[in-house]
């Protein structure tokens, strides 16, 4: 199986000082995806940017798991409400000038 | 440059204990953070400030130095200097203790006290923060793959702008932000597109529009239009008898669908039926016996 996509979970969390236990609380709560190759914890590289987002919610703003769990649904959710916007916005262009 | 109230910026007073200050800036980041404050450049800028005010009140040699001096900030430079020399004497190296994101730019006020690079955390790597641009298009320019130079932070970058980008995308460029702290990695550049609308031609996802005029002989009688598209002219047949407002769809002629090589949306085209004007008598009477039949 091709690793190269791949961080190893003990890497990253010496490097960044934080105990494995809170990734696999991460992932226990549906946070986050962990592969396993030959017995080694692992997540994909797209995931290092949300991984991030929550070490900072956790360690910085003090947010347990629960909370962040609220907030990536509720952040979600932005977006989407966000992507519509932009779309109506669109959709509003189409008519703006007709009017002027 | 004016002077920083960093006690009013975290709404605590100068008898705060550490605690309250660490419950202060919580509290306060947990409602500014651009983490969950996505796309509000004022939640970054009031976080930026919260962040500093944090950096200096939660030192403790930083706020007794920022308490001594307050608002007389201005002879601070002499004790500057003179910490600058016992410093450099000793071969101590200070590094930014906070960070994170978004935490790596500091106001006027606080370089000029403290410097650039003062601090007394431990070595932790930061993520650099994320940067965000915006580039304006016309319709003309988003209608093809093409490439252009962008300087961020004095460097150029060359992006590839796929045909068929939308108003209002944005897309991001991985590690091109800003610089990580203590080895950490980049930050990433977030690009949002301004496509402004064609004087004629509109469009909506992948369909463009138009709204053409049509004299009304052709209109009843039908005949041959040509009309400009983004690539090139195109003949339209023009039935007989065409009611104004009526709609005729292009396929394939509207906008390049992104991302999708050689797939393109359709044109639709409405028919806006002109009156005509200045009537001569001959015209007028011949319109009359129209009317009578």
């Amino acid at each position: 199986m091709k690793t190269d996509h791949l961080i190893p979970l003990d890497v990253f969390c010496t490097s960044n000082d934080i105990e494995i236990s809170f990734i696999s609380s991460l992932h226990e709560a549906g946070l986050i995806e962990i592969t396993t190759v030959e017995e080694a914890g692992f997540f994909d590289t797209e995931q290092l940017q949300q991984l991030d987002r929550y070490l900072r919610f956790y360690y910085e703003l003090n947010i347990n798991l629960e909370g962040i769990d609220a907030i990536k649904h509720l952040l979600n959710r932005v977006n989407e409400m966000h992507d519509q916007i932009t779309a109506l916005k669109n959709r509003l262009r189409l008519y703006e000038s007709d009017f002027h | 440059m004016t002077f920083v109230d960093y006690y009013k910026i975290l709404g605590i007073n100068k008898s705060a204990t550490p605690k309250d200050i660490k419950n202060a800036y919580r509290k306060l980041a947990r409602k500014h953070h651009p983490d969950l404050n996505p796309n509000d450049k004022d939640a970054k800028k009031n976080f930026q400030q919260i962040n500093e005010a944090n950096e200096v009140l939660s030192d403790p040699e930083k706020r007794k130095k920022f308490d001594q001096y307050g608002k007389d900030w201005q002879h601070a430079e002499e004790f500057e200097k003179q910490k600058q020399y016992q410093q450099q004497s000793s071969g101590t190296r200070g590094t930014r203790s906070s960070g994170a994101q978004s935490g790596s730019d500091f106001s006027d006020f606080f370089e000029s006290m403290f410097g650039s690079s003062t601090g007394s955390g431990r070595q932790a790597k930061y993520r650099g923060e994320d940067y965000n641009a915006e580039i304006h298009l016309n319709l003309i320019d988003a209608f093809e793959t093409h490439q252009q130079t962008l300087t961020v932070n004095g460097k150029k970058i060359r992006i590839t702008i796929p045909a068929g980008i939308e108003n209002g995308q944005i897309i991001k460029i991985p590690g091109h932000g800003g610089p990580g702290i203590n080895g950490g990695p980049n930050g990433d550049l977030y690009i949002e597109f301004s496509i402004s609308n064609h004087s004629i031609l509109k469009r909506l996802g992948n369909n463009l529009y138009a709204n053409i005029d049509l004299d009304i002989y052709k209109a009843v009688l039908g005949g041959e239009i040509t009309i400009d598209t983004l690539n090139g002219q195109v003949k339209l047949k023009v039935k007989p008898e065409t009611q104004n407002g009526s709609r005729i769809k292009l396929k394939g002629k509207g906008f390049p669908v992104y991302k999708n090589e050689g797939q393109f949306g359709d044109l639709l085209v409405t028919f806006s039926i002109r009156i005509p004007t200045n009537l001569t008598d001959q015209q007028k009477e011949l319109f009359k016996q129209l009317a009578k039949t």
